[in-house]
């Protein structure tokens, strides 16, 4: 606030009489021009949606005269968010979800972490080969990525089935026990690129002579990548386990599609495929309280880490 | 650096990277590999031969069937994916970058009040938003038109963040200034100044957005009844649940999967620094 007011007065001091002629900086109308084309959609397709689906998560379905009657809509306090916490469909939902990102987040991010600390280090030849393999999975969709990958677990034409059929294993990619980690490896594929890439940027953005002394010193490479670089760039890492975070409980076109192939995902295997289950019975009002819930989860858990962690590392 | 020991442990070192990083780009590679072998394929192939290795070359043939497949929709997907993510993201970079600028580089009261609030959109899970959306939508008759998935996804609130740092760090107010003693407004300032020294930061933006609006499955599958509506991946969603039924679908998804992402893989590479310095900026908040 202060910090506006005195810039506010730094630049009418600055440009002199015709500034302040105009009553310091552009005048309003020209900023609400500026900001209304964003503003205006943001708050419609944002800001409306998640009001009205606190909104709707507080009401229930009443009928006139028994179950044929009329129905109308009126107040019902938590009873939508009861019901949620009753269902037991969302309890294993969110159960599988955890156990999904608990196993898959450090995962990935590990892999990504060791990607970006070979690609910065003397170690690699063919970087930017490296890098582009790595990144090319970005930009397929998570449906493509699925339906790709639905075409390697199938018994029948996957080419990686038949070969660990040759050295005498029979995998099973779709079954009750697999299925999970068959959707996990589909976003592994689709984001360390991603994640790769964050944390190589924020490794090469560290100066070059915090290395050196070390170096002088007789540091190995290793001891380097592991005591200097990781914790410089643990902010890029706490980062990219928010947004995985937030990735995992969204989890929706990857089981969707495996579903297609598997019996082992119901229809409503994760929060996001329960919310849309639920709604498509028509019971909006239930269809809310689950997004709300799962908004609230997301915001919890990534607050939550970050405070977790950046007191942890005494930032 | 001399050391004998040094020397073989770099030795050792470098062949276990190498070795590790072709490992991963052979398991980043392989799923695109085997699309590129199984859309030369004929059908009846698909089971009879080994998946990574080519047969019968039956490309141009998957690609007639492709695109005449019900009446064409197949191309009809590809316009739509166009007009929602390319479209989408051409729009959303411009508003984003009136927005960021106007957050940069005008003082106003509440302006950081309004980018916090920009900074919790990043956090909304985007796909808590589809559902309310429908029903709001469906009161006002928009639900299955272009506009369902068109208007919300011009918004892009990680885009607006983006655009107010680069905005900050490749605009001087000195340059800013003078214009405006040139007498020019301040849109002719944006649009003659701003504008131009912001483009390389717009393309890092546009490429943000588009491929938001282009992985976003569960928008357009919540609005869309119209099959005539459907983006790419919507539309050979659809197909990929008919496979059962319809095994012959199987070579045509997989062909369009090929054609759908092999122009966006493309462009990506082609693009790649303007990955770099979004990625960047998005590590150092």
């Amino acid at each position: 606030m202060t910090d506006t007011a005195s810039r506010a007065t730094r630049v009418v001091a600055a440009s002199g009489r015709r500034r302040r002629h105009l009553g310091g900086g552009p005048r309003a109308g020209t900023i609400v021009a500026f900001l209304t084309p964003f503003f205006l959609p943001f708050v419609l397709f944002y800001l409306v949606p998640i009001g009205y689906a606190i909104w709707q998560s507080f009401r229930v379905v009443r009928r006139t005269g028994g179950q044929y009657g009329t129905s109308y809509t009126t107040f019902g306090g938590f009873h939508q968010y009861v019901q949620v916490f009753h269902n037991t469909e969302f309890w294993s939902s969110i159960e599988r979800i955890g156990l999904f990102g608990v196993v898959q987040v450090p995962v990935m991010l590990f892999v990504a972490l060791i990607m970006a600390l070979l690609l910065d280090s003397p170690l690699l030849r063919l970087r930017s080969f490296f890098r582009i393999a790595a990144f090319m999975p970005y930009a397929v969709p998570g449906v493509i990525a699925a339906i790709m990958w639905s075409f390697l677990y199938s018994p029948q034409l996957s080419p990686v089935v038949e070969v660990l059929k040759d050295v005498g294993l029979t995998p099973n990619f779709l079954g009750p026990g697999a299925v999970l980690w068959s959707t996990a490896n589909v976003s592994t594929w689709l984001w360390t690129g991603y994640n790769m890439l964050i944390l190589f940027s924020a490794l090469q953005s560290i100066p070059q002579e915090l290395y050196e002394a070390a170096r002088l010193d007789g540091a190995s490479n290793w001891a380097i990548a592991w005591r200097i670089k990781v914790p410089i760039i643990a902010p890029s890492i706490i980062l990219t386990t928010v947004f995985s975070i937030i990735g995992t409980l969204q989890l929706y076109a990857e089981p969707a599609v495996l579903r297609q192939i598997s019996s082992n995902i119901s229809s409503t295997y994760t929060p996001n495929m329960l919310a849309y289950a639920v709604a498509s019975g028509n019971n909006y009002q239930q269809a809310a309280a689950i997004s709300v819930v799962i908004a609230v989860v997301t915001f919890v858990l990534s607050f939550g880490f970050m405070r977790l962690t950046t007191r942890r590392a005494g930032l | 650096m001399s050391n004998p020991s040094t020397a073989r442990e770099s030795r050792v070192g470098r062949t276990a990277a190498m070795s590790l990083m072709f490992l991963l780009a052979i398991y980043f590679l392989l799923p695109i590999y085997f699309l590129i072998v199984a859309a030369t394929k004929p059908q009846s192939d698909l089971a009879s031969t080994f998946g990574l290795a080519f047969s019968h070359f039956d490309l141009f043939h998957n690609l007639h069937t492709l695109f005449s497949r019900d009446g064409g929709i197949y191309g009809r997907w590809a316009v739509n994916s166009v007009i929602y993510a390319v479209l989408g993201a051409a729009v959303g970079t411009f508003i984003s970058a009136l927005c960021g600028y106007a957050l940069a580089k005008f003082p106003f009261r509440g302006r950081e009040f309004l980018f916090s609030v920009i900074l919790g959109g990043v956090l909304v899970p985007t796909t808590a938003l589809a559902l309310p959306l429908f029903l709001l939508f469906s009161k006002t008759g928009i639900v299955n038109t272009y506009f369902a998935v068109f208007l919300p996804s011009i918004v892009s609130p990680f885009g607006v963040y983006l655009a107010r740092i680069f905005t900050a760090a490749a605009v001087p107010d000195e340059l800013l200034e003078s214009a405006r003693l040139d007498g020019a407004g301040e849109f002719r300032t944006f649009f003659s100044v701003a504008l131009r020294l912001m483009s390389p930061s717009l393309v890092t933006i546009f490429l943000f957005q588009f491929v938001a609006i282009w992985n976003n499955f569960f928008l357009p599958m919540v609005m869309l009844q119209k099959e005539s509506l459907f983006p790419i991946t919507l539309g050979l969603y659809e197909w990929n649940g008919q496979t059962a039924r319809a095994p012959l679908l199987q070579e045509s998804v997989i062909t369009g999967s090929l054609v759908s992402i092999l122009p966006v893989i493309v462009v990506f590479i082609l693009l790649q620094r303007f990955w770099r310095t979004g990625l960047a900026s998005g590590a150092l908040k």
